[in-house]
Protein backbone atom coordinates (compact mmCIF):
# COMPACT_ATOMS: atom_id res chain seq x y z
CA UNK A 1 0.00 0.00 0.00
CA UNK A 2 1.33 3.37 -0.48
CA UNK A 3 0.68 7.10 0.19
CA UNK A 4 1.35 9.91 -1.86
CA UNK A 5 3.19 12.83 -0.52
CA UNK A 6 2.14 16.45 -1.36
CA UNK A 7 5.44 18.04 -0.28
CA UNK A 8 7.92 15.42 -1.35
CA UNK A 9 6.13 14.81 -4.49
CA UNK A 10 6.16 11.03 -4.20
CA UNK A 11 4.32 7.96 -3.48
CA UNK A 12 6.14 5.85 -1.09
CA UNK A 13 5.16 2.59 0.64
CA UNK A 14 3.12 3.68 4.07
CA UNK A 15 3.67 0.51 5.99
CA UNK A 16 7.95 0.50 5.03
CA UNK A 17 7.81 4.05 6.18
CA UNK A 18 6.14 3.25 9.33
CA UNK A 19 8.38 0.34 10.31
CA UNK A 20 11.65 2.90 9.84
CA UNK A 21 9.56 5.25 12.42
CA UNK A 22 9.45 2.92 15.39
CA UNK A 23 12.72 0.76 14.53
CA UNK A 24 14.52 4.54 14.78
CA UNK A 25 11.86 5.53 17.85
CA UNK A 26 13.34 3.15 19.81
CA UNK A 27 16.51 4.12 19.54
CA UNK A 28 15.55 7.39 20.16
CA UNK A 29 13.61 6.40 23.19
CA UNK A 30 16.76 4.32 24.81
CA UNK A 31 19.48 6.03 24.18
CA UNK A 32 18.04 10.14 24.28
CA UNK A 33 19.16 11.12 20.61
CA UNK A 34 17.36 12.49 18.66
CA UNK A 35 17.59 9.53 15.69
CA UNK A 36 18.49 12.14 12.98
CA UNK A 37 21.75 10.53 12.03
CA UNK A 38 19.39 7.25 11.19
CA UNK A 39 16.74 8.71 10.07
CA UNK A 40 17.18 11.20 7.65
CA UNK A 41 20.13 9.16 5.49
CA UNK A 42 17.15 6.12 5.42
CA UNK A 43 14.20 9.01 3.95
CA UNK A 44 16.54 10.12 0.96
CA UNK A 45 17.94 6.05 0.72
CA UNK A 46 13.77 5.52 -0.11
CA UNK A 47 14.50 8.52 -2.29
CA UNK A 48 12.82 11.60 -0.84
CA UNK A 49 14.67 14.92 -1.51
CA UNK A 50 16.87 15.92 0.71
CA UNK A 51 15.81 19.04 1.76
CA UNK A 52 12.39 17.73 2.37
CA UNK A 53 13.86 15.07 4.53
CA UNK A 54 15.55 16.66 6.56
CA UNK A 55 12.83 18.90 7.55
CA UNK A 56 10.30 16.28 7.72
CA UNK A 57 12.85 14.62 10.19
CA UNK A 58 12.96 17.73 12.73
CA UNK A 59 9.40 17.33 12.88
CA UNK A 60 9.38 13.43 13.36
CA UNK A 61 12.07 14.53 16.65
CA UNK A 62 9.71 17.29 18.03
CA UNK A 63 7.43 14.50 18.53
CA UNK A 64 9.41 11.59 19.25
CA UNK A 65 11.63 13.57 21.64
CA UNK A 66 8.37 14.98 23.09
CA UNK A 67 7.42 11.86 23.85
CA UNK A 68 10.16 10.35 25.60
CA UNK A 69 10.57 13.77 27.38
CA UNK A 70 7.25 13.41 29.30
CA UNK A 71 8.59 10.40 30.51
CA UNK A 72 11.90 11.44 31.89
CA UNK A 73 10.11 14.25 33.82
CA UNK A 74 7.74 11.96 35.12
CA UNK A 75 10.30 9.64 36.82
CA UNK A 76 12.27 13.35 37.81
CA UNK A 77 15.21 12.56 35.59
CA UNK A 78 14.99 15.78 33.41
CA UNK A 79 17.58 18.71 34.59
CA UNK A 80 15.31 21.68 33.08
CA UNK A 81 17.83 24.38 34.07
CA UNK A 82 20.93 22.39 32.72
CA UNK A 83 18.10 21.92 29.26
CA UNK A 84 17.67 25.95 29.76
CA UNK A 85 21.93 26.56 29.92
CA UNK A 86 22.79 24.28 26.99
CA UNK A 87 19.80 25.81 25.21
CA UNK A 88 21.22 29.34 25.28
CA UNK A 89 24.52 28.49 24.10
CA UNK A 90 22.71 25.91 21.35
CA UNK A 91 20.81 28.82 19.53
CA UNK A 92 24.33 30.98 19.24
CA UNK A 93 25.92 28.10 17.68
CA UNK A 94 22.96 26.69 15.35
CA UNK A 95 23.27 30.24 14.38
CA UNK A 96 27.22 30.16 13.35
CA UNK A 97 26.66 26.36 11.89
CA UNK A 98 24.05 28.18 9.46
CA UNK A 99 26.77 30.49 8.68
CA UNK A 100 29.61 28.11 8.15
CA UNK A 101 27.27 25.54 6.03
CA UNK A 102 26.80 28.57 3.80
CA UNK A 103 30.49 29.78 3.75
CA UNK A 104 31.25 26.04 2.85
CA UNK A 105 29.09 26.11 -0.17
CA UNK A 106 30.15 29.20 -1.67
CA UNK A 107 33.37 26.58 -1.99
CA UNK A 108 31.85 23.61 -2.87
CA UNK A 109 33.08 21.26 -0.38
CA UNK A 110 30.34 21.03 1.78
CA UNK A 111 30.22 17.27 1.00
CA UNK A 112 33.36 16.60 1.87
CA UNK A 113 33.10 18.36 5.33
CA UNK A 114 30.03 16.51 6.40
CA UNK A 115 31.69 13.10 5.57
CA UNK A 116 35.07 13.42 7.11
CA UNK A 117 33.32 15.21 9.97
CA UNK A 118 30.61 12.48 10.68
CA UNK A 119 33.41 9.97 10.42
CA UNK A 120 35.99 11.63 12.86
CA UNK A 121 33.41 12.88 15.50
CA UNK A 122 31.13 9.43 15.30
CA UNK A 123 33.87 6.77 15.38
CA UNK A 124 36.16 9.06 17.91
CA UNK A 125 32.59 8.89 20.09
CA UNK A 126 31.82 5.55 19.46
CA UNK A 127 35.36 4.44 20.45
CA UNK A 128 35.60 6.45 23.30
CA UNK A 129 32.16 5.06 24.83
CA UNK A 130 33.11 1.30 23.89
CA UNK A 131 36.58 1.56 25.66
CA UNK A 132 34.68 3.40 28.54
CA UNK A 133 31.55 0.96 29.22
CA UNK A 134 33.51 -2.03 28.79
CA UNK A 135 36.08 -1.08 31.17
CA UNK A 136 33.07 0.11 33.52
CA UNK A 137 31.53 -3.76 33.10
CA UNK A 138 34.85 -5.31 33.77
CA UNK A 139 35.17 -3.48 36.80
CA UNK A 140 31.79 -4.80 37.99
CA UNK A 141 32.77 -8.10 37.02
CA UNK A 142 35.50 -8.52 39.29
CA UNK A 143 33.70 -6.86 42.36
CA UNK A 144 35.72 -3.74 42.47
CA UNK A 145 33.33 -0.71 43.48
CA UNK A 146 31.97 1.30 40.73
CA UNK A 147 33.12 4.95 39.88
CA UNK A 148 32.80 7.02 42.84
CA UNK A 149 32.91 10.77 42.21
CA UNK A 150 35.51 12.41 43.84
CA UNK A 151 35.20 16.49 43.32
CA UNK A 152 38.70 16.55 43.39
CA UNK A 153 39.66 14.98 39.80
CA UNK A 154 37.24 17.08 38.06
CA UNK A 155 38.87 18.74 35.10
CA UNK A 156 39.94 22.42 34.98
CA UNK A 157 37.49 23.73 33.05
CA UNK A 158 34.30 22.53 35.50
CA UNK A 159 36.14 25.06 38.10
CA UNK A 160 35.87 28.45 36.27
CA UNK A 161 33.89 31.14 37.48
CA UNK A 162 30.22 31.52 37.17
CA UNK A 163 29.17 28.52 39.57
CA UNK A 164 25.39 27.35 39.02
CA UNK A 165 24.34 24.51 41.37
CA UNK A 166 22.38 22.04 38.55
CA UNK A 167 20.16 20.14 41.52
CA UNK A 168 18.82 17.38 39.77
CA UNK A 169 22.57 16.66 38.10
CA UNK A 170 24.08 16.57 41.25
CA UNK A 171 26.59 19.24 39.81
CA UNK A 172 28.12 21.94 40.33
CA UNK A 173 29.92 23.46 37.87
CA UNK A 174 30.88 26.56 36.12
CA UNK A 175 28.14 28.30 33.51
CA UNK A 176 30.90 28.64 31.01
CA UNK A 177 32.00 25.37 29.57
CA UNK A 178 27.52 24.25 29.33
CA UNK A 179 26.92 26.98 27.34
CA UNK A 180 30.45 26.18 25.01
CA UNK A 181 28.67 22.31 25.11
CA UNK A 182 25.36 24.00 23.85
CA UNK A 183 27.23 26.02 21.24
CA UNK A 184 29.27 23.04 20.12
CA UNK A 185 25.99 21.06 19.90
CA UNK A 186 24.07 23.64 18.13
CA UNK A 187 26.91 24.28 15.94
CA UNK A 188 27.59 20.97 14.73
CA UNK A 189 24.19 19.47 13.97
CA UNK A 190 22.79 22.69 12.00
CA UNK A 191 26.36 21.95 9.79
CA UNK A 192 25.66 18.44 9.82
CA UNK A 193 21.84 18.33 10.01
CA UNK A 194 20.85 16.49 13.06
CA UNK A 195 19.97 17.23 16.10
CA UNK A 196 22.69 16.39 18.10
CA UNK A 197 21.53 14.18 20.92
CA UNK A 198 24.15 11.82 19.87
CA UNK A 199 26.99 14.44 20.60
CA UNK A 200 25.26 15.91 23.84
CA UNK A 201 24.64 12.67 25.95
CA UNK A 202 27.84 11.27 25.99
CA UNK A 203 29.28 14.74 26.84
CA UNK A 204 27.01 15.60 29.37
CA UNK A 205 28.37 11.98 30.83
CA UNK A 206 31.84 12.21 30.49
CA UNK A 207 32.61 15.89 30.49
CA UNK A 208 29.60 17.04 33.02
CA UNK A 209 29.37 13.85 34.72
CA UNK A 210 25.43 14.41 34.75
CA UNK A 211 24.02 11.10 35.88
CA UNK A 212 23.55 8.70 32.22
CA UNK A 213 19.31 8.89 32.92
CA UNK A 214 19.68 12.73 33.50
CA UNK A 215 21.99 12.92 30.72
CA UNK A 216 19.13 11.30 28.51
CA UNK A 217 16.35 13.31 29.68
CA UNK A 218 18.23 16.40 29.33
CA UNK A 219 19.01 16.04 26.20
CA UNK A 220 15.31 14.92 25.03
CA UNK A 221 14.65 18.19 26.31
CA UNK A 222 17.18 20.15 24.26
CA UNK A 223 16.00 18.57 21.07
CA UNK A 224 12.24 18.84 21.85
CA UNK A 225 12.80 22.34 21.81
CA UNK A 226 15.02 22.80 19.01
CA UNK A 227 13.10 20.93 17.03
CA UNK A 228 10.05 22.31 17.14
CA UNK A 229 11.79 25.56 15.96
CA UNK A 230 13.47 24.17 13.79
CA UNK A 231 9.94 22.53 11.86
CA UNK A 232 8.95 26.28 11.91
CA UNK A 233 11.69 27.18 10.22
CA UNK A 234 12.16 25.16 7.63
CA UNK A 235 8.25 25.34 7.09
CA UNK A 236 8.49 29.37 7.17
CA UNK A 237 11.52 29.72 5.01
CA UNK A 238 12.30 26.68 2.77
CA UNK A 239 8.47 25.02 2.60
CA UNK A 240 10.15 21.41 2.71
CA UNK A 241 8.06 20.13 5.62
CA UNK A 242 6.05 16.93 4.39
CA UNK A 243 3.52 16.91 6.92
CA UNK A 244 2.44 13.46 5.67
CA UNK A 245 5.55 12.28 5.55
CA UNK A 246 5.89 13.65 9.30
CA UNK A 247 3.17 12.14 10.72
CA UNK A 248 4.08 8.72 9.37
CA UNK A 249 7.20 8.95 11.18
CA UNK A 250 5.73 10.53 14.57
CA UNK A 251 3.08 7.48 14.77
CA UNK A 252 5.89 4.98 13.94
CA UNK A 253 8.40 7.25 16.04
CA UNK A 254 6.78 7.86 19.18
CA UNK A 255 5.19 4.44 19.50
CA UNK A 256 9.07 3.24 19.19
CA UNK A 257 10.30 6.02 21.71
CA UNK A 258 8.11 4.37 24.33
CA UNK A 259 9.50 0.81 23.91
CA UNK A 260 13.19 2.06 23.35
CA UNK A 261 12.49 4.26 26.55
CA UNK A 262 11.14 1.66 29.19
CA UNK A 263 13.81 -0.95 27.53
CA UNK A 264 16.76 1.99 28.06
CA UNK A 265 15.15 2.56 31.85
CA UNK A 266 15.17 -1.26 32.49
CA UNK A 267 18.82 -1.62 31.77
CA UNK A 268 22.22 -1.11 33.54
CA UNK A 269 23.71 2.20 32.36
CA UNK A 270 27.00 0.57 31.43
CA UNK A 271 25.22 -1.78 29.31
CA UNK A 272 23.33 1.37 27.65
CA UNK A 273 26.52 3.29 27.16
CA UNK A 274 28.00 0.06 25.21
CA UNK A 275 25.00 -0.11 22.98
CA UNK A 276 25.23 3.44 21.97
CA UNK A 277 28.88 3.68 21.59
CA UNK A 278 28.57 0.30 19.25
CA UNK A 279 25.61 2.39 17.46
CA UNK A 280 27.57 5.43 16.97
CA UNK A 281 30.81 3.62 15.98
CA UNK A 282 29.12 1.54 13.54
CA UNK A 283 26.98 4.49 11.86
CA UNK A 284 30.99 6.34 11.90
CA UNK A 285 32.41 3.25 10.09
CA UNK A 286 29.35 3.21 7.49
CA UNK A 287 30.09 6.47 6.52
CA UNK A 288 33.22 6.03 5.64
CA UNK A 289 32.76 3.18 3.86
CA UNK A 290 30.97 5.11 1.98
CA UNK A 291 33.21 7.66 1.16
CA UNK A 292 36.11 5.50 0.40
CA UNK A 293 34.02 2.29 -1.43
CA UNK A 294 34.46 2.68 -5.70
CA UNK A 295 30.36 3.96 -5.87
CA UNK A 296 28.15 2.13 -8.75
CA UNK A 297 27.56 4.95 -10.77
CA UNK A 298 30.22 8.01 -10.53
CA UNK A 299 27.36 10.57 -11.57
CA UNK A 300 24.05 11.52 -9.58
CA UNK A 301 21.46 13.94 -10.81
CA UNK A 302 20.17 16.29 -8.09
CA UNK A 303 16.79 18.68 -8.79
CA UNK A 304 17.32 21.95 -7.47
CA UNK A 305 14.28 22.61 -4.93
CA UNK A 306 11.55 24.12 -6.61
CA UNK A 307 11.27 27.75 -4.55
CA UNK A 308 15.44 27.70 -5.16
CA UNK A 309 14.09 27.60 -9.40
CA UNK A 310 13.65 31.72 -9.34
CA UNK A 311 17.49 31.61 -8.21
CA UNK A 312 20.46 30.43 -10.46
CA UNK A 313 22.57 27.85 -8.67
CA UNK A 314 25.30 29.57 -8.31
CA UNK A 315 23.93 32.44 -6.08
CA UNK A 316 23.01 29.70 -3.69
CA UNK A 317 25.82 27.82 -3.30
CA UNK B 1 13.59 47.96 -55.68
CA UNK B 2 10.59 49.37 -57.85
CA UNK B 3 7.11 48.98 -56.97
CA UNK B 4 6.26 47.22 -60.14
CA UNK B 5 9.32 44.52 -58.92
CA UNK B 6 7.62 44.32 -55.77
CA UNK B 7 4.58 43.30 -56.88
CA UNK B 8 6.31 41.01 -58.96
CA UNK B 9 8.11 39.45 -55.94
CA UNK B 10 5.04 39.93 -53.83
CA UNK B 11 3.28 37.37 -57.14
CA UNK B 12 6.27 35.15 -56.91
CA UNK B 13 5.90 34.59 -52.74
CA UNK B 14 2.26 33.67 -53.07
CA UNK B 15 3.09 31.16 -56.30
CA UNK B 16 5.82 29.57 -54.39
CA UNK B 17 3.69 28.92 -51.17
CA UNK B 18 0.42 27.96 -53.33
CA UNK B 19 2.94 25.16 -54.85
CA UNK B 20 5.36 24.16 -52.98
CA UNK B 21 3.55 24.29 -49.39
CA UNK B 22 0.48 23.01 -50.87
CA UNK B 23 1.10 18.90 -50.22
CA UNK B 24 2.22 19.74 -46.92
CA UNK B 25 -0.98 21.70 -46.18
CA UNK B 26 -2.83 19.18 -47.52
CA UNK B 27 -2.10 16.87 -44.76
CA UNK B 28 -3.66 17.46 -41.12
CA UNK B 29 -2.95 16.35 -37.75
CA UNK B 30 -4.94 15.83 -35.41
CA UNK B 31 -4.07 14.13 -31.49
CA UNK B 32 -6.18 13.78 -28.29
CA UNK B 33 -5.29 12.72 -24.65
CA UNK B 34 -7.29 10.47 -22.72
CA UNK B 35 -7.48 12.27 -19.64
CA UNK B 36 -6.35 16.34 -20.06
CA UNK B 37 -6.06 16.08 -15.90
CA UNK B 38 -4.37 13.24 -14.37
CA UNK B 39 -5.30 14.17 -10.66
CA UNK B 40 -3.11 12.79 -7.87
CA UNK B 41 -4.74 11.56 -4.94
CA UNK B 42 -3.55 10.11 -1.60
CA UNK B 43 -3.05 6.65 -3.45
CA UNK B 44 -1.57 7.94 -6.85
CA UNK B 45 1.42 5.40 -7.77
CA UNK B 46 1.35 6.90 -11.75
CA UNK B 47 -0.96 7.06 -14.31
CA UNK B 48 -1.27 5.54 -18.02
CA UNK B 49 -1.89 8.47 -20.62
CA UNK B 50 -3.13 7.22 -23.77
CA UNK B 51 -2.80 9.80 -26.85
CA UNK B 52 -4.78 8.92 -29.84
CA UNK B 53 -4.18 10.60 -33.51
CA UNK B 54 -5.62 10.45 -36.79
CA UNK B 55 -3.89 12.00 -40.04
CA UNK B 56 -6.12 13.24 -42.59
CA UNK B 57 -4.89 14.57 -46.49
CA UNK B 58 -5.09 13.42 -49.38
CA UNK B 59 -2.04 10.24 -49.82
CA UNK B 60 -3.09 7.69 -47.25
CA UNK B 61 0.65 6.96 -46.55
CA UNK B 62 2.48 5.46 -45.49
CA UNK B 63 3.24 7.70 -42.81
CA UNK B 64 5.52 7.83 -39.82
CA UNK B 65 4.44 9.66 -36.26
CA UNK B 66 6.90 10.91 -33.93
CA UNK B 67 5.22 11.96 -30.28
CA UNK B 68 7.25 13.89 -27.81
CA UNK B 69 6.22 14.63 -23.97
CA UNK B 70 8.01 16.83 -22.11
CA UNK B 71 7.06 17.40 -18.59
CA UNK B 72 7.37 21.02 -16.53
CA UNK B 73 11.11 22.50 -16.87
CA UNK B 74 13.03 22.10 -14.14
CA UNK B 75 16.94 22.92 -13.61
CA UNK B 76 19.10 19.41 -12.80
CA UNK B 77 22.82 19.05 -11.45
CA UNK B 78 24.76 16.74 -12.71
CA UNK B 79 27.43 15.48 -10.43
CA UNK B 80 30.48 13.49 -11.22
CA UNK B 81 32.85 11.76 -8.62
CA UNK B 82 36.09 11.49 -8.54
CA UNK B 83 39.39 9.20 -6.16
CA UNK B 84 41.29 11.78 -4.37
CA UNK B 85 43.34 10.82 -1.17
CA UNK B 86 40.95 7.60 -1.51
CA UNK B 87 37.90 9.37 -0.86
CA UNK B 88 35.50 9.77 -3.57
CA UNK B 89 33.86 13.20 -3.91
CA UNK B 90 31.92 15.17 -6.05
CA UNK B 91 34.42 16.89 -7.69
CA UNK B 92 32.78 18.30 -11.57
CA UNK B 93 29.08 19.00 -12.10
CA UNK B 94 27.37 20.36 -14.94
CA UNK B 95 24.07 22.46 -14.62
CA UNK B 96 21.13 21.61 -16.98
CA UNK B 97 19.02 24.45 -17.20
CA UNK B 98 15.05 24.39 -17.55
CA UNK B 99 14.91 20.66 -19.12
CA UNK B 100 11.95 18.36 -18.94
CA UNK B 101 11.26 16.99 -15.62
CA UNK B 102 9.68 14.00 -18.21
CA UNK B 103 10.87 13.30 -21.36
CA UNK B 104 9.26 10.31 -23.67
CA UNK B 105 9.59 10.15 -26.72
CA UNK B 106 7.93 7.70 -29.21
CA UNK B 107 7.45 6.62 -32.47
CA UNK B 108 6.01 4.19 -34.69
CA UNK B 109 9.34 2.69 -36.00
CA UNK B 110 13.12 3.78 -34.74
CA UNK B 111 13.49 6.92 -35.41
CA UNK B 112 16.59 6.91 -37.81
CA UNK B 113 14.80 4.74 -40.02
CA UNK B 114 12.22 7.97 -40.47
CA UNK B 115 13.74 10.92 -41.70
CA UNK B 116 17.23 11.88 -42.11
CA UNK B 117 20.13 12.95 -39.45
CA UNK B 118 19.52 16.99 -39.89
CA UNK B 119 15.57 16.83 -40.15
CA UNK B 120 15.80 14.63 -36.75
CA UNK B 121 17.55 17.10 -35.13
CA UNK B 122 15.75 20.17 -36.16
CA UNK B 123 13.05 18.52 -34.91
CA UNK B 124 14.67 17.23 -31.56
CA UNK B 125 12.97 13.49 -32.05
CA UNK B 126 14.63 11.51 -29.48
CA UNK B 127 16.50 11.77 -26.33
CA UNK B 128 20.04 11.82 -28.10
CA UNK B 129 18.44 14.78 -30.27
CA UNK B 130 16.04 16.84 -27.44
CA UNK B 131 18.02 20.23 -26.90
CA UNK B 132 19.19 20.14 -23.08
CA UNK B 133 21.08 23.66 -22.32
CA UNK B 134 24.55 23.11 -20.33
CA UNK B 135 25.70 26.02 -18.18
CA UNK B 136 29.49 25.72 -18.86
CA UNK B 137 31.37 28.29 -16.46
CA UNK B 138 29.87 31.54 -17.55
CA UNK B 139 28.23 30.18 -21.58
CA UNK B 140 24.96 28.45 -22.08
CA UNK B 141 25.14 25.86 -25.01
CA UNK B 142 23.72 22.27 -25.59
CA UNK B 143 26.93 19.97 -26.31
CA UNK B 144 28.09 17.11 -28.42
CA UNK B 145 25.28 13.99 -27.28
CA UNK B 146 28.13 11.50 -26.50
CA UNK B 147 29.49 14.25 -23.40
CA UNK B 148 29.54 11.75 -20.67
CA UNK B 149 27.65 14.16 -18.54
CA UNK B 150 24.65 14.46 -20.73
CA UNK B 151 24.81 10.45 -20.90
CA UNK B 152 25.42 10.00 -17.56
CA UNK B 153 22.01 12.46 -16.72
CA UNK B 154 20.09 10.67 -19.59
CA UNK B 155 21.02 7.05 -18.22
CA UNK B 156 20.14 8.09 -14.44
CA UNK B 157 16.43 10.11 -15.51
CA UNK B 158 15.97 6.71 -17.56
CA UNK B 159 16.26 4.99 -14.65
CA UNK B 160 13.87 6.97 -12.67
CA UNK B 161 11.54 6.04 -15.52
CA UNK B 162 11.07 9.99 -16.46
CA UNK B 163 13.31 9.82 -19.68
CA UNK B 164 12.27 6.77 -22.04
CA UNK B 165 12.46 6.46 -25.81
CA UNK B 166 9.96 4.18 -27.17
CA UNK B 167 11.37 3.26 -30.86
CA UNK B 168 7.66 0.71 -31.43
CA UNK B 169 5.39 3.22 -29.15
CA UNK B 170 3.41 4.51 -31.85
CA UNK B 171 0.81 1.88 -33.26
CA UNK B 172 -1.18 2.55 -36.18
CA UNK B 173 -4.50 1.27 -35.47
CA UNK B 174 -5.22 1.61 -39.85
CA UNK B 175 -3.51 3.99 -42.40
CA UNK B 176 -4.30 6.70 -40.92
CA UNK B 177 -5.34 6.55 -37.27
CA UNK B 178 -2.97 5.71 -34.22
CA UNK B 179 -2.19 5.48 -30.45
CA UNK B 180 0.61 5.65 -28.02
CA UNK B 181 0.80 4.94 -24.59
CA UNK B 182 2.63 6.71 -22.09
CA UNK B 183 3.74 5.87 -18.29
CA UNK B 184 3.51 8.87 -15.86
CA UNK B 185 5.43 7.54 -12.99
CA UNK B 186 4.43 8.28 -9.31
CA UNK B 187 7.19 10.59 -8.85
CA UNK B 188 6.61 13.05 -11.62
CA UNK B 189 5.97 16.05 -11.35
CA UNK B 190 2.81 17.52 -11.26
CA UNK B 191 2.39 20.47 -13.87
CA UNK B 192 1.55 21.31 -17.60
CA UNK B 193 2.89 18.71 -19.63
CA UNK B 194 3.66 19.24 -23.70
CA UNK B 195 2.68 16.60 -26.32
CA UNK B 196 3.77 17.32 -29.50
CA UNK B 197 3.04 14.95 -32.64
CA UNK B 198 4.92 15.29 -35.97
CA UNK B 199 3.72 13.43 -38.96
CA UNK B 200 6.17 12.21 -41.67
CA UNK B 201 5.90 11.01 -45.27
CA UNK B 202 9.25 10.02 -47.43
CA UNK B 203 11.90 11.36 -44.90
CA UNK B 204 9.67 14.67 -44.59
CA UNK B 205 7.74 16.40 -42.22
CA UNK B 206 3.94 16.82 -43.31
CA UNK B 207 1.99 18.00 -40.26
CA UNK B 208 2.46 18.48 -36.44
CA UNK B 209 -0.21 18.97 -34.05
CA UNK B 210 0.08 19.95 -30.39
CA UNK B 211 -1.96 19.25 -27.09
CA UNK B 212 -1.38 19.40 -23.07
CA UNK B 213 -2.70 17.87 -20.13
CA UNK B 214 -1.67 18.45 -16.55
CA UNK B 215 -0.90 16.30 -13.48
CA UNK B 216 -2.44 18.06 -10.58
CA UNK B 217 -2.59 17.26 -6.77
CA UNK B 218 -6.43 16.80 -5.64
CA UNK B 219 -8.05 16.88 -2.41
CA UNK B 220 -6.52 16.81 0.90
CA UNK B 221 -2.76 16.55 -0.84
CA UNK B 222 -4.07 19.64 -2.75
CA UNK B 223 -5.25 21.57 0.53
CA UNK B 224 -2.56 20.36 2.11
CA UNK B 225 0.07 21.84 -0.59
CA UNK B 226 -1.71 25.05 -1.21
CA UNK B 227 -1.53 25.38 2.56
CA UNK B 228 1.92 24.84 3.19
CA UNK B 229 2.81 27.43 0.29
CA UNK B 230 0.69 30.01 1.07
CA UNK B 231 1.39 30.41 4.72
CA UNK B 232 4.53 28.87 5.72
CA UNK B 233 4.64 30.08 9.22
CA UNK B 234 1.49 29.29 9.53
CA UNK B 235 1.57 25.97 8.34
CA UNK B 236 4.95 25.15 10.63
CA UNK B 237 3.05 26.31 13.65
CA UNK B 238 0.29 23.65 13.09
CA UNK B 239 2.62 21.11 11.92
CA UNK B 240 4.76 21.54 15.18
CA UNK B 241 1.86 21.48 17.31
CA UNK B 242 0.51 18.56 15.91
CA UNK B 243 3.77 17.11 16.30
CA UNK B 244 3.72 17.30 20.07
CA UNK B 245 0.19 16.68 20.29
CA UNK B 246 1.07 13.47 18.40
CA UNK B 247 3.90 12.71 21.04
CA UNK B 248 1.82 13.82 24.16
CA UNK B 249 -0.85 10.87 22.88
CA UNK B 250 1.38 8.61 22.60
CA UNK B 251 2.83 9.59 25.96
CA UNK B 252 -0.89 9.01 27.86
CA UNK B 253 -1.54 5.60 25.26
CA UNK B 254 1.73 3.84 26.57
CA UNK B 255 1.89 5.18 30.00
CA UNK B 256 2.36 2.51 32.97
CA UNK B 257 2.34 4.30 35.95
Amino acid sequence: MTIYLPIAELPVAIFALFAMGIAVGFVSGMFGVGGGFLMTPLLIFIGVPPAVAVASVSTHMAASSFSGALSYLRKGMVDLSLSAVLLAGGLVGTGAGVATFTLLRAIGQVDLVIGVSYVTLLSTLGVLMLSESIRAMARIRTGQAATVRRPGTRARFLRLPFKIRFRRSRIFVSVLPVVGLGFVVGFIGALLGVGGGFILVPALIYLLRVPTQTAIGTALVLTLVTMSVATVLQATVNGTVDAVLALILMVGGTMGAQFGARAGQGMKAEHLRLLLGLLVLSVGLRVGYDLTRTPDDIYAVTVQEQRGLQRPAEQRR
Amino acid sequence: MTRAGRTVHGILLVLALLFGAAPAAAERLVISASQPDVRITSNFTGAELVLFGVAEGTSSGPYDVAITVRGPQETAVTWRKSHILGIWLNTDSRTFLDTPSYLVVATNRPATAIASAEILRREQIGLARNILIQRVGPDFADVVPDDSFRAAFLRIKASEGLYEEQPEGVRFLSDTAFRATFALPGRARPGRYEVSAKLFRDGAMQAQAHTTFTIQKAGFEASLAEFAERDGLLYGLAVACGALLVGFAANLLFRRD
